[in-house]
């Protein structure tokens, strides 16, 4: 569903991706992992047009995001994005910060938008927070209502960019409870981060990176058991002995 | 000073509250007109298309590097010859107002915009809002709301301004008083009332202004 | 658009003079007021930080004073007002025998106007350099003044060059309404050509573009300021 090809991206002469590839099937959850500056955030930003690319081509279920003549906004609209600072409108409440996409951008009424709003609101277990805003809320609850903004807009893909790094540590695990339920029903997710508890428990594949370049690209039974790289080696030695 | 004369002031009140009346009005009219171009100029600055980025910072560094007073002289002398019919002396003055105090209020906005977190941007993006969709619901509601104190304040600035107009003889609350101070001979007593009116709504208005940002770091 | 061009009528010697003149009492005055306003908007800036009650109350009256009057009704009640109000010898040696009235209560209007600005930047770089400073400096002995003196000031002056360069071109922009109480000044001068000549255009545009190099100049020169005194790896600026 998600192809990667041979993409390249500079910061002026300072090149931060080098020709990598991945591709993500449907149904498939990927983790991406690796040491800071390893470019592993610009990469997903990369997949739904954040970030422009220089070289390479990049396509999402046919949809070729690399292309000029692609409506990036459209395809936005069709994959979903959990930011690592959460990034929920301050000024809005929940239930707004839900509605507004979907009223906007997929035209629901009013009515359509809360109810979808609020049956995810639901799943994630915060229905009762619904007229909250987000100063109101601890990080934790912040990035359960912003993976529920995401899901409102029934994206055929969900991209995660360190959705646990800025939480303290007791509130990570109702996080990626919710993650691990949304793996197990299916959807196709492309997660960085540095839990490695939850890549073992649910993803089909761990995509490593350093300096700019995907090292290892294989499935989370071999990746943990048998890392080819050393660099990958030292990383694991180093994150698993938390 | 023995012979302060407080009845020539009590006579003119109505005279003068006609000329306050206009200072306000005209007042009013130009931070709303202000604030919606200034903003126009803040987000043309900030898109990323560099002529109409030029353009726009050309435009608020040359009104910045001017007096207001010449801005009245040319906007008095261009909005009728443009035109090619006499405009009355109002409209001129507030188109003046209008396009000089728009270069101020496009700084404040534009450090407004630049104040909203980029993630902001990126969320309303990765759920395929429009460029003017993230402007009108996410980026300018949260700017606007940041730079409320310096906005009220730039207003209460404006309001002095407004006794500028006095060089074209415009009749505001400043005008009005030096017509009175000079008919009736009584340059002390207009003048000293002029300046006690303007520093009591001004500091009252900077009150009220200390009163928000205390509201606001809450 | 019925308009005759005639950009010549600016070179012509006497409307050339004119513009020179004016320029000349632009400058003067906003050089004039400015070397005042920044002397005594310092003082009164350190004023409104100091411990002492009475001092901060007298200096943020006088700021609150001169902040919340238009500056053309400070300038009227001086060239105006303030004659009247001196006793009898005094109020006529104002307005007989002072020379250049007009230019001297230009200078004195617009320097204490501009003190007071200048006196909320300086209370505003004292407030911003970290406490921890002064608690160091005192713990190593030093008296208040001396804290002031060695620690306070020369570190808020230069975090304030960027807004200071900010009130010195509007001291250049407020120059101008002197001309309300018959200064000739640029913009003054300006007005004169446009309506002796009918050439409105070429005269605004004359003064506009003194005034923009006057601005940019004194960007520039700030700015060589700035650089001058930096501390080397302080505010993100020097070497």
């Amino acid at each position: 569903m998600i192809e990667i090809e041979n993409i390249s991206k500079w910061y002026g002469d300072f090149q931060v991706l080098k020709d990598c590839s991945s591709k993500v099937k449907k149904g498939e959850v990927v983790v991406v992992c690796g040491p800071s500056g390893s470019g592993k955030s610009t990469l997903i930003k990369c997949v739904n047009g954040l970030e422009p690319v220089q070289q390479g081509r990049i396509s999402v279920e046919g949809l070729e995001v690399t292309s000029k003549a692609t409506n990036l906004t459209q395809l936005r609209s069709r994959i979903g994005m959990v930011f690592q600072h959460f990034e929920l409108y301050p000024h809005m409440s929940v239930l707004e910060n839900l509605c507004l996409s979907q009223e906007k951008v997929l035209k629901r009424s009013r009515d359509e938008a809360v109810e979808r709003a609020e049956s995810l609101l639901n799943r994630v277990g915060l229905i009762d927070h619904r007229n909250k805003y987000p100063g109101q809320l601890s990080g934790g609850q912040q990035q359960r209502v912003a993976i529920a903004r995401s899901l409102a807009m029934d994206p055929i893909a969900m991209l995660f960019d360190e959705p646990t790094s800025a939480l303290d540590p007791e509130m990570i695990n109702e996080v990626l409870d919710v993650m691990v339920k949304l793996a197990q029903e299916g959807m196709t997710m492309m997660v960085v981060t540095h839990e490695m508890g939850f890549a073992k428990k649910v993803a089909d594949r761990v995509i490593f990176m350093d300096e700019g370049m995907v090292i290892e690209d294989r499935n989370t039974h071999d990746f943990f058991n048998n890392p080819e790289s050393d660099r990958a080696k030292d990383f694991l030695s180093k994150i698993l002995n938390h | 000073m023995g012979d302060f004369d407080f009845q020539v002031i009590l006579d003119s009140l109505p005279f003068l509250w006609q000329g306050l009346q206009l200072s306000l009005w005209l007042t009013f009219l130009s931070i709303i007109g202000g604030i919606i171009f200034g903003t126009l100029l803040a987000l043309a600055r900030l898109s990323g298309f560099w002529p109409l980025s030029l353009v726009a910072a050309t435009y608020v560094n040359l009104l910045r590097s001017i007096p207001l007073i010449l801005v009245i002289f040319w906007f008095y002398f261009l909005v009728p010859l443009v035109l090619g019919y006499p405009i009355g002396g109002f409209y001129s003055a507030l188109i003046a107002f209008v396009m000089f105090e728009a270069a101020y209020y496009s700084e404040i906005m534009r450090a407004g915009i630049q104040s909203v977190r980029k993630g902001q941007v990126h969320a309303g993006q990765s759920t395929g809002l429009s460029y003017w969709q993230i402007q009108r619901y996410i980026v300018l509601p949260q700017a606007f709301r940041n730079m409320i104190p310096i906005l009220v304040t730039q207003g209460i600035i404006l309001f002095q301004d407004t006794s500028l107009v006095f060089v074209v003889s415009l009749r505001d609350f400043m005008t009005a008083s030096s017509i009175v101070a000079r008919t009736e001979g009584r340059l002390v007593e207009m003048y000293i009332f002029a300046a006690i009116v303007y520093f009591t709504i001004c500091f009252a208005a900077s009150l009220y202004v200390r009163h928000l940002k205390n509201r606001m770091a809450t | 658009m019925n308009y005759n061009w005639n950009w010549g009528v600016l070179f012509e010697e006497e409307y050339l003079n004119w513009l020179i003149s004016g320029f000349g009492w632009t400058i003067s005055v906003a050089l004039c007021a400015w070397v005042i306003a920044f002397t005594l908007g310092s003082l009164v800036g350190i004023g409104r930080t100091v411990p002492n009650k009475a001092i901060r109350f007298i200096c943020t009256a006088y700021v609150e004073l001169f902040r919340n009057i238009p500056l053309l009704v400070q300038m009227f009640i001086w060239y105006f007002a303030v004659p009247e109000m001196m006793p009898d010898d005094v109020g006529r040696w104002i307005k007989r025998d002072m020379p250049n009235p007009e230019f001297v209560t230009a200078v004195v209007a617009l320097a204490l106007y501009t003190a007071s600005r200048i006196a909320e930047q300086v209370r505003a770089g004292i407030e911003t350099v970290p406490s921890g400073l002064s608690s160091a400096a005192k713990a190593h002995g030093l008296s208040m003044g001396q804290t002031y003196r060695y620690i306070l000031l020369p570190i808020s002056f230069r975090m304030i060059v960027p807004p200071l360069t900010s009130e010195f071109l509007t001291v250049f922009k407020n120059s101008s309404l002197a001309l309300t109480i018959g200064l000739l000044e640029l913009t003054a001068q300006s007005q004169q050509i446009a309506e002796y000549t009918f050439q409105g255009f070429e005269a605004f545009t004359a003064a506009t573009i003194i005034y923009v190099s006057i601005a940019l100049i004194a960007t520039v020169i700030m700015q060589m300021l700035e650089r001058y005194i930096a501390i080397p790896g302080f505010m993100g600026k020097g070497a």
